[in-house]
């Protein structure tokens, strides 16, 4: 993979939003701003409601991913050209998703949603639909996903990557400063893990930044190419922004998300845990 | 959830601000006229990322922080601006921010 074959531009969105087989899907947590307007023709997809599942912590099993996708009208073969708020992390996570379920074509809109604002594009209040389909998601791909045994074991291992902030990482917060931060876990990080907070790979407008900048990014802080990765936030949307940019941008190979991430990690009894920066 | 709440001037039930750094604000332009749907970012004290929302109709922002000095820095399509503030203690703190190109 290479940034051409994974991140589109702003301008291509524009330039292709009635092309054929392809349809723009929003992501969000909170879906207002879709409803507010929206990227013409874009459907949405709500990440609580329709990509967690109801009652258990995972996400949706093959059978339900294969009715969602069947029931918003995305086939096989479409490109999927992703794109979301909050710099573009749940569109990320969508990514990791779709790609973990087998879908080929999968894009995203280099910025997301901010960069189309703050470039003043056009948005549409129009109620989309598509005509069902009968999508097919294949065996979920676990080489991308990392869970709770495979992080405590690859501690002093693999390259263990903590997205989040330098203060959530420290333990002197323990959720992003939007959130209150009254939670039930301990605070601190996986023990050797490596702080590289998903935001140093992206500009200010929310766009990732150079190949060159980003290889030079993990260079200086000691990740090791010839380990596994693990790459975990607090909810495993930030750390698909990050395996985005270590797998799909940068090429590099045995990239896993954790996305069980902190608010499970920080849970377990016994788990090591160490604080400070 | 990890996306933000709904920014708005009061606070959401059952926030405690004896506990909680509560830094809140209003992006303006520089008529002093409220900016709607700016992205704000909330920058700790050597300049890195912590978090970011989008900013109400009325310019409203919110974050939940710790004492300390932090930037808030707002980005819209009509500028870009920043602020920056220095808690000492858990409570509300007020800060606006003002954009302009």
């Amino acid at each position: 993979m290479a940034r051409s074959d994974v991140l589109v531009s702003a301008d291509w969105a524009e330039q292709n939003l009635n092309a054929p087989k392809t349809v723009f899907i929003e992501v969000d947590e909170d879906t207002t701003a879709y409803d507010g307007g929206h990227i013409p023709g874009a459907i949405k997809l709500d990440w609580r409601k329709d990509l967690q599942d109801g009652v258990r912590r995972d996400f949706l099993n093959q059978e339900q991913f294969s009715e969602l996708l069947s029931a918003k009208g995305v086939a096989n073969d479409d490109t999927v050209v992703l794109y979301g708020g909050n710099n573009n992390w749940f569109a990320a996570y969508a990514y990791w998703y779709f790609k973990l379920y087998g879908h080929q074509d999968i894009k995203l809109i280099d910025g997301g949603r901010k960069k189309w604002e703050l470039d003043g594009r056009e948005l549409s209040k129009e109620p989309v639909t598509r005509p069902a389909t009968e999508y097919k998601a294949a065996t979920p791909d676990t080489s991308i996903r990392a869970f709770r045994d495979d992080v405590i074991a690859a501690i002093g291992k693999a390259n263990l990557v903590d997205v989040r902030s330098p203060d959530e990482y420290s333990g002197k917060i323990l959720a992003p400063a939007h959130l209150p931060q009254e939670q039930a876990q301990q605070r601190g990080h996986v023990p050797g893990a490596i702080n590289i907070p998903w935001s140093t790979t992206a500009n200010e407008d929310g766009t990732f930044k150079s190949d060159e900048d980003l290889a030079k990014l993990y260079a200086d802080k000691g990740f090791d190419d010839s380990k596994e990765t693990i790459a975990y936030c607090r909810i495993g949307e930030r750390s698909s922004h990050t395996w985005f940019v270590l797998q799909e941008i940068l090429g590099k190979k045995n990239v896993k998300n954790y996305d069980g991430s902190w608010v499970e990690y920080g849970s377990l009894v016994g788990a090591p845990i160490e604080l400070g920066a | 959830m990890c996306g933000a709440p709904v920014q708005s001037q009061s606070l959401p039930a059952g926030v405690d601000v004896e506990k909680e750094t509560v830094i809140t604000g209003r992006v303006l332009d520089a008529d002093g006229q409220p900016v709607g749907g700016a992205f704000v970012r909330l920058l700790d004290g050597t300049d890195e990322f912590t978090a970011e929302v989008v900013a109400s109709a009325t310019g409203d922002f919110r974050f939940f922080a710790a004492p300390g000095t932090w930037k808030v820095r707002a980005l819209s399509s009509v500028g870009n601006g920043d602020s920056t503030i220095s808690p000492t203690a858990a409570g509300v703190h007020n800060v606006d921010v003002t954009v302009a190109k």
